[in-house]
């Protein structure tokens, strides 16, 4: 009888997640047909009539990535306090941009950043150092989106990874050519429902299940059933197991004070999420729609930490020197996947979980031939005999294992891979929106082909939509390596060159081309040679300009960025006076008219 | 609207984003980052007060940020007659 459960569950939890990804993506289609885009206007910013509410909703599944969804908690729960660059850097930068930018540059009233920067500093160079930073920001960004479909479609519906990336993109690929932003946009709406219902549901079981608060949030900060406070015994755990305490700082704040700046300045330079303030109808809708995202972004930003608390004490309780063979049957469903490992270095059939690398070089080396040791654990070939660690958890697994962990029901599982391919689709959808509209509406329409009329310029759109769908597939199987530094690049490049142009270009009359163009060349040559040099050329930590990483030094490049500007455009002469009077004219929300395709 | 008026307006927002701006930068930078060590002696139930800015409170503060900014901002775009009703 028991067998006979067993196989039901183990059934089940594939079942479910067919049944529940099956619905859930039908739901994406049934909107995208509902809301096909008729006009240019309706594929690139959805008719400029998306309520604020829903535009806010959809701005946050756009945001959210797999990233937001898969990794995050997981990284958090590896890093305890030094996580909130994340937490803080991701949301704080949605303030810059309600305040700094959203609402002047809907009054601007065009598609596209690039527009923006080559209007506002007269000079076809200017739009053109946009164009090719949008897009290759937009890209770095979509590649990880499509690795995470792959993953979870393998993970949990069995399927290869290929073919899950494929599915994924023919997904994609209907509702985005089909619907355009309009399409995007309700079919994002959907998507955070069910990614927030995803990510809630399994937290709020977990936090009943340990501390008997419904919330998350408070939740974290509550005891367990012997009366000890959970991040109390999280940091006793940490303090005897070696590894240092959870809820305080250990590394020097300067580096943390960088990164958590440039991401926060970056998410308010991002094309992606700039291109959502130019979907609503009013200045005043752009300001509170800014405010909305924040409020859906916050439900699961808030939520992400608790979530990492929970799983690290239940990671830690549930391994630390138990016997490897009463694990539950998660440990060896994710030993399969080969992103955990152990390896019995005292030879006592004891899980051994303590600071240090349990393998030389970090990951482990699995047996070429699959082979097993005495217990049934798959072998690894390269344990360093120097620490005694002897367990290997990828950081990426925690969300998706954290509710096997915790023994939740099947659907749950379910539902979390269905929330996880929500989040990583709702966010390629955006991107390639904005490659798209780069290529059709900035190059072609703007450069190469002035002339062509407003249904080739759709034409065109949806062409360039599907190749760029077609791309992305083929580097989410075959991931080119600067793909993997998404953080460094998309953040670092958007704050050092798009975040400070748009800024003085609104806020500086005085500002003219000269300055803004060596600004921002100035920011991005910076910006981009730190990174090579330290993530491709060897640069060591040591090495780092004042302790700063490659994930931090976005900040820096946006001083560098501001001071040249400030001193060139002094210079130099002032914009011509039709310009100037477009700087007064964004200024007041008064006269906003919906996007236009004029020029 | 005349130029004074104009530059009035234009200095009351910017007055408004300094503020703004300022509590954003304590919150954030100041009690999440720079003065957690400090803040994380005081105890708020089972959270120490640095980590819990750094983890959630900053979030919250984001939030009510953004919606007094639109409050303040619509109230002054009346006053200015540059709203768009």
């Amino acid at each position: 009888m028991i067998i006979f459960g067993d196989i039901i569950l183990a059934i089940s939890v594939r079942t479910w997640t067919f049944i529940i990804v099956g619905l859930t993506f039908a739901l994406y289609l049934g909107v995208a047909i509902w809301a096909r885009a008729g006009s240019t206007k309706d594929f690139y910013v959805a008719g400029g009539g998306v309520p604020p509410v829903l535009n806010g909703m959809a701005t946050a599944a756009d945001w959210m990535s797999a990233a937001s969804f898969i990794s995050m908690a997981g990284l958090i729960s590896f890093m305890g306090y030094q996580g909130a660059q994340y937490l803080m850097g991701w949301t704080g930068g949605y303030v810059l941009l309600a305040l700094l930018l959203a609402p002047y540059l809907r009054k601007f009233g065009k598609f596209t950043v690039p527009d923006f920067i080559g209007e506002r500093y007269y000079s076809q160079t200017a739009r053109l150092v946009a164009v090719i930073c949008a897009i290759f920001v937009s890209f770095t960004y979509i590649v990880g989106q499509m690795k995470g479909v792959g993953i979870a479609f393998s993970r949990f519906l069995e399927v290869d990874f290929a073919l899950g990336v494929m599915i994924g993109t023919g997904i994609v690929f209907f509702y985005a050519v089909l619907g355009g932003m309009k399409g995007i946009t309700y079919t994002q709406v959907a998507q955070y429902c069910v990614l927030i219902f995803a990510y809630l549901v399994p937290a709020i079981f977990i936090s009943i299940q340990m501390v008997g608060n419904p919330i998350p949030q408070l939740g974290f900060g509550g005891n367990l059933a012997d009366g000890t406070p959970l991040l109390a015994k999280l940091d006793a755990l940490h303090t005897d197991l070696g590894f240092k305490e959870y809820t305080t700082s250990h590394d020097g704040k300067v580096n943390l004070f960088f990164v958590t700046a440039a991401l926060m300045l970056g998410t308010a330079g991002l094309p992606h999420v700039i291109v959502r303030f130019f979907t609503v109808p009013k200045v005043r809708d752009a300001r509170k729609s800014a405010g909305w995202a924040l409020v859906f972004i916050a439900l699961l930003y808030t939520t992400a930490p608790a979530v990492a608390a929970f799983a690290r004490t239940n990671m830690i309780n549930t391994v630390s020197n138990k016997p490897y063979a009463s694990m539950p049957s998660w440990f060896s469903n994710w030993e399969n996947t080969k992103l955990l490992a152990w390896t019995d270095k005292d030879n006592d059939g004891n899980i051994k979980y303590v600071a240090g690398d349990a393998f030389i070089g970090k990951k482990p080396k699995f047996d070429e031939d699959g082979k097993r040791g005495s217990l049934g654990q798959l072998l690894v070939s390269n344990p360093d005999p120097n620490t005694k660690n002897e367990l290997y958890v990828d950081r990426d697994i925690m969300v998706l294992a954290n509710p096997e962990i915790a023994g939740l029901p099947a659907w749950v599982i379910a539902l979390v891979v269905a929330g996880g391919l929500a989040a990583a689709l709702s966010t390629a959808a955006g991107l390639l929106l904005v490659i798209s509209t780069s290529i059709s509406h900035d190059l072609f329409k703007n450069f190469l082909m002035p002339n062509i009329t407003e249904k080739q310029e759709l034409t065109y759109a949806r062409i360039t939509i599907g190749a760029a769908v077609m791309v992305a597939a083929y580097f989410g199987i075959n991931p080119p390596g600067f793909v993997a530094q998404v953080v460094a690049w998309a953040f670092g490049l958007a704050a050092a060159s798009f975040f400070p142009a748009i800024l003085l270009g609104i806020f500086y009359k005085r500002m003219n081309m000269q300055g803004a163009v060596s600004g921002m060349i100035v920011g991005l040559v910076f910006t981009g040679a730190y990174i090579i040099y330290f993530k491709y050329l060897g640069g060591t930590k040591e090495q780092w300009l004042f302790g700063i990483s490659p994930e931090g030094i976005g900040t820096l490049g946006m001083m560098l960025n501001f001071v040249v500007a400030l001193l060139v455009s002094n210079f130099t002469p002032p914009p011509p006076q039709n310009i100037q009077d477009l700087v007064e004219n964004i200024r007041i929300p008064r006269g906003a008219t919906t996007p236009t395709n004029a020029h | 609207m005349s130029d004074n008026k104009m530059k009035e307006y234009w200095s009351k927002n910017l007055r408004y984003l300094s503020i703004l701006l300022g509590v954003w930068f304590i919150v954030s930078y100041g009690c999440g980052i720079l003065f957690a060590d400090a803040l994380n002696n005081i105890q708020i139930g089972g959270f120490k007060l640095g980590f819990w800015f750094a983890q959630q409170g900053a979030i919250y503060v984001f939030v009510v940020l953004i919606f007094v900014y639109v409050a303040w901002m619509n109230k002054l775009d009346k006053e200015y007659g540059v709203d768009e009703d």
